[in-house]
């Protein structure tokens, strides 16, 4: 198969179908104009090692995975099915394309996930695209420049090697004499399944990945211009609603419909037990399913008071603990044993779920904010029985995820809306449907029990209920260790959050561990260190412990200094933390918090320190305060006057310490730098006035209670 | 009704009372001024009425007759941007941006209203808009650069 592929390398392909898109050659530059194009499949993404095989399996292994087209005017077009939410990809990707290409950054064209246009992709989740998808696109890039390179030979018909590329034109080594990268496109339908071999430009050597780009399209967003799916309009278009029960777990006895269909301009649409309604504007379609009289049967459901019980009593049963691991920790003397409890959180996009659809026939167009435009089709297929080919699912840049966009829902109720009404139908869901019928970043219980001798860890079990397995496994040394994720059932929706449970895990982790140090009288910095055999996590924690000046006295009593650290999706962090808590009120002070993260070689600065930034600010949010709160199936804080996220006042004196690895490849950085503040600052407290509080969020009320 | 929005006189619907918020976005396409949380506690649908910083969500249509109303689409003029709108752009704030139109009208009223702002008073003054992307240290410094030059010219 390789072998085949690479025959083929440096011709032109025949007519025959391109692999896995029904796209011929001619219809291929015939939708895209003509030009000079690479490409490459599922197979290169695998043969490269950065796509787990399993992840390969599901898809045809001569799969389209992405293209580079350059036109007769010299743009460049990129196609990737991975999606901007705020992570600013577009522009970082941008970077590694214009770096191969030696072009302006504003020369280059991303078209981001949008099913019918751009390749297959998973989605844009678990801080993968920087891995996986940079440096293919780095590679497509750089195949696309030497084929340049190549036609600028037979052009001028010399043998030459080193011709010089700038800003768009390759220039001859002797005359002098330029030709643009459009010149060398005319005329041409050239294209070439990417080279594996290809060489790529060093990270030492980057001009332009490496350094802070802008956002590529920032003026859009500065000006109000940019379109979010909530902002757009179709001719013709229509508002939708859809009527949604009281409570979770309700099931529809009778409604009455007769007000809201009499109303002018209102269509209702019923189908089973979705009933929803369209009018001419928003205002009409809210008054008009205010108007649905609709009797509801409930059902029993646990209530936050019963939270953790229930995640306990409700759990798979588990592997059996070794008696090694248990009588390492009966025997050793100095022994800890907690329970950490974490609650729901939620998302909160400010940008709720919306979704756009249109049929036209048998064709339906939907635009939706998701993280999975390819999922979403897929959850289309299912709802309407239609062939994928038939369903295309754009994903304009939406305004935010955090994990929690991988569904469809405002989509499919907008195509279910559109299809009944024959027109075009919007969907926007309003803040209190976003925190009802969304899905939370999962409740967990963890115990744990961990034992110490001399200054080693001899005992470790540890059990995560139902938050995750995601950062489980113990980053320090030690011997007789037992981590084991149990699934159990979950009282309210729960999916995908920033950095999935190695919140909650490492949370755990390093209050356990800290406790440990401080149980055997030793410097919890320094029992960290003695215990780690990390070279890139020791790094990341030496960094901030020598701007935090950890060893410094404190600067009164009822202050602490805390420290957390770990390693997530290829990201290495380390929290430090400097508190003091009001002798009357009790109050919490965060004096300072210092985070140093290193994910390789740095693709751009200013947006990485940005990504840090907002995963510790929001980090500090279910540390302190967050957290859904729920009874009989309601949830009973669905605003955001009762749901409280940080603010401007929330942030604390903060510095962000960004160590650039050139010589590592690069990883993802939107979930990583999430983990450590909450551990960080329940050290710090504990440190300050010996209180240990094992539970996130910490201090709902704000105030640190009395040990 | 005749309401006017950025120095344009526009005749709007408003049988049922519609907010703002709808009218600016459902009949006059100006999409700019976002939807957040419907009860005027994020700061996403700020828009300037009279020059006073108004949360559209939860302001009735009507409140805007015959007064001037200004959204973020009304901000830049003959192709230039606002100081406000600049110094975020040169300092590169943002993330999802979805916080950036009510954030930038925050920031105009605030900075009208006193052009030397300390970072506290920065703070006190934007801290009515939600960014969930938590750019908060990022907009406080690039508007403290604001005042600054303020402060020296």
């Amino acid at each position: 198969m390789k072998n085949e592929r690479i025959k083929q390398k440096g011709e032109q392909l025949s007519e025959r179908k391109l692999p896995g898109k029904g796209l011929s050659r001619r219809s291929f530059f015939k939708y895209m104009g003509a030009g000079i194009a690479t490409y490459f499949v599922w197979t290169d993404y695998l043969a490269s090692g950065v796509l787990p095989k399993s992840e390969g399996d599901l898809l045809a292994p001569d799969q389209l995975s992405s293209w580079i087209h350059l036109s007769e005017t010299g743009q460049i077009t990129v196609f990737t099915g991975k999606v901007e939410v705020g992570q600013n990809i577009r522009t970082s990707l941008t970077q590694v394309v214009a770096e191969e290409l030696f072009l302006p950054v504003s020369s280059i064209t991303l078209v981001m996930g949008d099913t019918h246009r751009t390749p297959y992709d998973r989605g844009t989740y678990g801080s993968l695209t920087t891995p996986q998808m940079a440096p293919i696109l780095r590679k497509a890039a750089a195949n696309l420049r030497e084929i340049l390179l190549e036609q600028a030979r037979k052009e001028w018909k010399i043998e030459e090697v080193s011709l010089t590329m700038d800003q768009g034109m390759v220039q001859h080594p002797k005359n002098g004499k330029k030709l643009s990268y459009g010149d060398l496109a005319k005329g041409k339908t050239l294209l070439q399944q990417m080279d594996d071999n290809v060489p790529t430009i060093e990270p030492t050597n980057w001009k332009i990945a490496g350094t802070s780009v802008p956002k590529v399209n920032g003026r859009e967003f500065i000006t109000g211009k940019h379109r979010y799916v909530s902002d757009m309009v179709l001719p013709g278009m229509l508002y939708g609603k859809v009527l949604r029960p009281p409570v979770q777990g309700s099931k529809l006895r009778a409604v009455k419909t007769e007000r809201a269909e009499s109303m002018a301009g209102v269509q209702l649409v019923r189908e089973g037990d979705f009933i929803g309604v369209v009018a001419q504007n928003t205002r009409t379609a809210a008054m008009a399913l205010a108007s649905i009289e609709a009797d509801w049967d409930s059902s029993p459901q646990v209530s936050r008071a019963q939270l953790f019980d229930h995640l306990l009593s409700s759990a798979e049963k588990g592997n059996p603990v070794s008696s090694q691991v248990t009588k390492a920790f009966d025997e050793s003397t100095h022994k800890i044993q907690h329970d950490f409890e974490v609650q729901y959180i939620a998302h909160v996009p400010l940008e709720p779920r919306a979704g756009l659809a249109q049929w036209t026939g048998n064709q339906l167009e939907v635009w939706t904010g998701t993280q999975r435009p390819f999922g979403v089709q897929e959850e289309l297929e299912r709802t309407f029985d239609l062939p994928g080919e038939q369903i295309r699912v754009y994903m304009p840049d939406t305004g935010s995820g955090y994990g929690g966009k991988h569904t469809g829902e405002a989509g499919i109720e907008a195509a279910r809306l559109s299809k009944a009404t024959g027109k075009p139908v919007k969907v926007n869901w309003t803040r209190e449907e976003e925190f009802k019928w969304a899905y939370f970043r999962p409740a967990g219980l963890i115990k744990v029990k961990a034992a110490v001798k001399g200054q080693g860890i001899v005992s470790w079990e540890f059990h995560n209920y139902n938050s995750g397995g995601a950062g489980i496994d113990l980053p320090y040394l030690g011997t007789n260790k037992h981590q084991e994720y149990h699934r159990s059932d979950t009282p309210l929706r729960q999916g995908s959050y920033r950095a999935l449970a190695s919140t909650a895990n490492i949370f755990a982790i390093e209050s356990t561990v800290n406790d440990l140090a401080r149980k055997i009288e030793a410097d919890p910095l320094q029992f960290r260190l003695d215990n780690l055999d990390n070279d890139r996590l020791e790094a990341v924690i030496n960094a901030a412990a020598g701007d935090f000046d950890w060893n410094r006295a404190k600067a009164g009593p009822n202050h602490g200094f805390g420290m957390a650290c770990g390693a997530v999706k290829g990201g290495f962090v380390a929290t430090f933390a400097e508190i003091s808590v009001d002798r009357e009120s009790r109050e919490l002070k965060i004096i300072k918090a210092i985070t140093a993260f290193e994910c390789g070689a740095i693709i751009n600065p200013r947006h990485l320190e940005s990504q840090v930034t907002g995963c510790v600010l929001q980090g500090l949010g279910g540390a302190l305060f967050e957290s859904v709160d729920f009874k009989d199936g309601d949830i009973s804080n669905a605003f955001l006057s009762s749901y409280r996220v940080p603010r401007f006042k929330d942030v604390p004196d903060m510095k962000v310490i960004l160590l650039d690895r050139k010589d590592l490849p690069s990883s993802g950085a939107g979930e990583a730098p999430i983990v450590c503040i909450a551990p960080a600052i329940r050290n710090a407290i504990d440190d300050a006035v010996g209180v240990k509080i094992n539970r996130l969020p910490m201090l709902p009320s704000g105030i640190v209670p009395e040990g | 009704m005749r309401i006017n929005v950025n120095d344009k006189d526009y005749t709007v619907v408003v049988d049922g009372n519609p907010s703002l918020l709808e009218v600016l976005r459902e009949q006059l396409d100006l999409t700019g001024t976002k939807y957040g949380c419907g009860e005027a506690a994020c700061g996403a649908c700020k828009v300037l009425i009279n020059g006073t910083p108004t949360p559209a969500c939860i302001t009735p249509a009507t409140v805007a007759q015959s007064k001037k109303v200004v959204t973020i689409e009304g901000l830049e003029k003959e192709g230039k941007l606002h100081p406000v709108q600049e110094v975020l752009m040169e300092e590169d704030v943002f993330q999802c941006s979805y916080c950036a139109p009510g954030m930038i009208i925050t920031a105009v009223a605030l900075m009208e209203k006193q052009e030397a702002l300390s970072d506290s008073e920065i703070v006190e003054g934007m801290n009515g808009n939600i960014c969930r992307c938590c750019t908060y240290p990022q907009i406080v410094s690039a508007l403290s650069k604001l005042t600054q030059k303020a402060k020296a010219g």
